[in-house]
């Protein structure tokens, strides 16, 4: 167990530091930073000054060192554009794209699971074919090109929900949430529904073929046969064997989710972290585009490395393979 | 005499017929194969059918601007889907964008397949170390979303058909790889395999003359799922501002352009290109769903 375990940390270390070379390189080293920081009359002296102030005369390894000595003390920089700490923006920003993630993911689940297994237990109806239908529609269907038809429809046609916006916020310990107020509440549900599509879709067909897998167990026809009605059969039989692997997936698909936000608050103007890196791309804003993209991809290496610990407890075997390779 | 003895031998089923006619079965397979063969011969043949060319300002008259789907322009030509704020019509705007993202999706897709396949197939037939570096930067790059690798790169690359084309086989070459190298592991060790190293053939031709051929099907699959979603990756890209430059709009530009209309009402400029690009992606995949089940020789009668 201690030679996976250090063996997948080693890894995990290794892929952080080549994603951080990677960004580092990228976005300090093809660009040149002076262009934007400074007042294109200055003079050569200015500029020359300037550069030793930010360390840009050093060499490349040395700056990238010094990046990384910075970043492991939290300090990614300064945003040109707001002109505060680049993590601390995003760290702002962090709870409402958490929220609409997190809104999202429930929304796939309560819609989806009934849905799933409705087509489960009737594969061959007319309703178990249509939702099928509406899940590979949900997998084929852009989600931006979705969103603004969301926008169309439901706030230019027929007005009755915002399309921007967090709305009125209430705070909790210290963090705003939008679920809390009616005016939030409306303020989400566009946005979650169309980050909801395709968890929805990939729900439905988990609950599809977890209920048809369970109807053909025992302990089902166990039930039948005690004569326990077909809504206890359902939803305490049926339901809970099902949920195991939606939770599973659903729990690895979080990350997924975070990234996929980027399109949803673009389109809807939610103040996530999402929106932020668009802006700050198209705004030149270096410092948080590299603090957004080293937060999410350790993130994402911490939640990999979480759920590969998980699995090697839970199953033997995956470790044992792995410390003979 | 002859003609009746003709007759009476039995057809000889190519690979090729069985392939065709199962593949033939299916009513949605063949909707989509007519549907994708429609897209791709208006992508091609764009600048002789299109009413218009959207890229030439002489054609243009910016007092067509933003009219609805129907209206005719002084001209007399009717823009049967409207124009866009410039005064384009739409539905050549539609063409030339259907180029622009078939063209990219296609590439993309295509130079990410020899790239993935070269990998996958080199580290089934060698092994050893060969096969666990590539196998972990596989691992390891699937396991963050294609989005946000594409995010990383293009904040890092910028912007430009070139650099939305790196992106895009750098999310997809990983999964041919896998897909690839699963395959190839089976094949490695039947005979034939065996029956080429006896006879002392150089390892290339081995691994290019007798292992790809034996291993196409499954990619074949797996290259028509992955066409349709670069084509949306690039699309959403494109719609975020990170992909394409202005001068050569594909479907998500001409979406993302339409976006700003969308609040006061004039949907045409973004609804029609995304009922293009929505077209686009499900025929694909139909047509994809049968070859999965036509190639598939488990699921063989």
């Amino acid at each position: 167990m201690l030679v996976y375990l250090i063996r997948r940390l080693l890894q995990s270390a290794v892929v952080l530091l080549v994603m951080s070379m990677l960004v580092f390189l990228g976005v300090f080293a093809i660009g040149d930073p002076i262009e934007i920081l400074i007042n294109p009359q200055a003079d050569q002296a200015e500029i020359a000054r300037a550069r030793n102030a930010l360390g840009l005369d050093l060499p490349l390894w040395e700056q990238y060192a010094r990046f990384l000595v910075n970043a492991a003390t939290g300090d990614l920089g300064r945003s040109f554009v707001h002109n505060i700490p680049a993590i601390d923006l995003i760290f702002q920003r962090m709870p409402a794209t958490l929220e609409l993630a997190i809104t999202a993911t429930l929304m796939g689940v309560v819609l989806g699971v009934p849905l799933g297994m409705w087509a489960g237990l009737k594969p061959n109806s007319m309703v178990g074919k249509s939702i099928m239908a509406g899940s590979i529609l949900g997998f084929s269907l852009p989600t931006f090109w979705v969103g603004l038809m969301l926008i169309m429809i439901f706030a230019v046609q027929l007005g009755w929900l915002p399309s921007t916006g967090r709305g009125e916020t209430r705070s909790v310990l210290g963090i705003q949430l939008s679920i809390l107020t009616l005016d939030g509440l409306s303020h989400i549900a566009l946005p979650a529904l169309n980050l909801a599509l395709f968890k929805l879709s990939l729900v439905i067909r988990l609950a599809r073929a977890g209920t048809r897998e369970a109807v053909l167990q025992d302990y089902v026809k166990f039930a039948r046969a005690k004569g326990l009605a077909q809504k206890r059969v359902v939803w305490v039989h049926v339901f809970k064997n099902i949920l195991i692997p939606i939770v599973t997936v659903l729990g690895l698909e979080l990350g997924t989710t975070i990234a996929f936000a980027v399109v949803t608050e673009t389109i809807f103007a939610w103040p996530g972290m999402g929106k932020l890196i668009i802006d700050s791309i198209n705004l030149l804003d270096r410092p948080v585009v590299v603090a957004y993209l080293m937060i999410i991809v350790f993130m994402f290496i911490f939640i990999n490395f979480a759920v590969d610990l998980v699995y090697s407890v839970l199953d033997p075997r995956v470790r044992l393979s792995d410390a003979k390779a | 005499m002859t003609t009746d003895a003709l007759r009476a031998t039995p057809k000889v089923e190519t690979p090729l017929r069985r392939f065709l006619t199962d593949f033939f079965a299916s009513k949605l397979a063949i909707a989509g194969l007519v549907g994708l063969t429609l897209v791709v011969l208006i992508a091609i043949f764009a600048p002789w059918i299109a009413p218009q060319n959207p890229y030439d300002l002489r054609q243009l008259d910016i007092m067509d601007g933003r009219l609805p789907p129907g209206s005719k322009s002084f001209s007399g030509m009717t823009y049967w889907l409207g124009t866009d704020d410039q005064g384009r019509d739409m539905l050549s705007g539609i063409m030339y964008g259907l180029r622009t993202s078939l063209a990219v999706g296609f590439g993309a897709s295509l130079l990410a397949l020899m790239i993935g396949m070269s990998a996958g197939l080199i580290a089934a037939y060698f092994g050893g170390w060969v096969e666990s570096l590539i196998m972990r930067i596989v691992d390891i790059q699937l396991s963050f979303p294609a989005i946000l690798v594409a995010l990383i790169l293009l904040a890092v690359l910028g912007q430009g058909v070139d650099k939305i084309v790196i992106a895009l086989v750098a999310v997809q070459w990983a999964y041919y790889a896998r897909t690839v190298r699963g395959t190839a592991l089976v094949e490695r060790r039947k005979e034939y395999i065996e029956a080429a190293r006896c006879l002392a053939l150089g390892d290339r031709r081995i691994v290019f003359k007798h292992l790809l051929p034996n291993c196409l099907p499954p990619l074949i699959v797996v290259n028509t799922v992955l066409v349709a979603s670069a084509i949306a990756l690039e699309a959403t890209l494109s719609f975020l501002g990170l992909g394409l430059p202005v001068t050569k709009p594909s479907l998500g530009l001409l979406i993302a352009n339409g976006f700003a209309y969308l609040l006061s009402g004039k949907y045409w400029i973004s609804f029609f290109p995304g009922v293009a690009l929505l077209f686009t992606i499900v025929c694909i995949n139909l047509v994809g769903d049968q070859l999965r089940d036509v190639l598939n020789p488990r699921l063989q009668k």
